[in-house]
C-alpha cells in the first residue's frame, strides 16, 4: 500500500509540474501568436489548463469542493471563447 | 487489494492526462500554420482533462467515498469542444489567416438569377 500511495504522489507532483508547464507554453504562444485566432486558441487552453490545476489540487488535498470550481471554470472558458470569436467574426456578441 | 489497484490507477490516469495536455500545448507552440495550430490543443481538452477527471475518480474510490459527478465537466467538455473549436477556425477563415474556400460556382439555375421575360419590367422597376 505504502509503494502504491508513493507512486500516486510522486504521479501527482509530475503532473503537477506538467501542466503548469503546459500553461507557459500556451502563454508563449499567446504572446508570439501571429493572428487572432491563435490567441483566442491560446487562451482557450490556458482555461484547460488552469481546469486541470484545480483538478489536480482536488485530488492532492482529498476535497470535494473542487469540483465546483472546476464545473464552473468550464463553463466560464467556453462562454468567454465563444464570446471573443463572436466578436471578431460579428463585431458584436449579442445583436 | 481493490484500494491498491485503484491508487495505481489514479497514478497512470494522472501520468496519461499530463502527458496529452504536454503534447497538445507543445504542438500548439510548433506548428507552423493557424490551422493546424487548432488541431493539438483540442486533444488536451477531451483526452487530457478526461483522463485527470477519471483519475479524480479513482482517488474518490480510495477515500472510500465513490462520486461520480466528476462525469458532469466530462460530458461538458465533450460537447463545448467542438464548438469552440468550430469558432476558432471561423474567426480563422474571417481573418484570412488560412486558405479560403472557394467561391460558389455562378450558374443560372437559380430561380431569383432566373428571371423569365415578362416579369423583366417588375424587375427593372418599370411597373409601381
Amino acid at each position: 500500500m505504502s509503494f502504491a500511495t508513493d507512486f500516486m504522489n510522486i504521479a501527482l507532483i509530475i503532473a503537477f509540474a506538467v501542466i503548469a508547464l503546459a500553461q507557459v507554453l500556451s502563454m508563449v504562444r499567446l504572446v508570439l501568436g501571429p493572428t487572432t485566432g491563435d490567441r483566442i486558441l491560446a487562451l482557450d487552453t490556458m482555461v484547460i489548463n488552469a481546469l486541470g490545476l484545480v483538478v489536480l489540487m482536488g485530488i492532492s488535498q482529498g476535497v470535494q469542493i473542487y469540483f465546483e470550481v472546476s464545473l464552473l471554470i468550464a463553463m466560464l472558458g467556453f462562454v468567454s471563447t465563444v464570446a471573443l470569436a463572436r466578436f471578431v467574426l460579428r463585431g458584436d456578441i449579442i445583436e | 487489494m481493490g484500494q491498491i489497484i485503484a491508487t495505481y490507477a489514479v497514478a497512470v490516469f494522472l501520468l496519461i492526462g499530463a502527458g496529452f495536455a504536454l503534447v497538445g500545448v507543445l504542438g500548439l507552440l510548433k506548428f507552423n500554420d493557424s490551422m493546424t495550430r487548432l488541431h493539438a490543443p483540442t486533444k488536451v481538452g477531451t483526452v487530457g482533462i478526461g483522463a485527470l477527471l477519471v483519475a479524480s475518480i479513482f482517488h474518490s474510490t480510495t477515500l472510500g467515498e465513490t462520486s461520480m459527478h466528476e462525469l458532469l465537466i466530462m460530458a461538458f467538455l465533450f460537447v463545448t469542444a467542438p464548438i469552440s473549436a468550430n469558432f476558432i477556425a471561423k474567426v480563422n477563415i474571417h481573418r484570412r489567416a488560412c486558405d479560403t474556400p472557394p467561391a460558389p460556382p455562378r450558374g443560372d439555375t437559380w430561380s431569383t438569377l432566373n428571371v423569365p421575360a415578362a416579369d423583366l419590367e417588375i424587375d427593372n422597376g418599370k411597373i409601381d
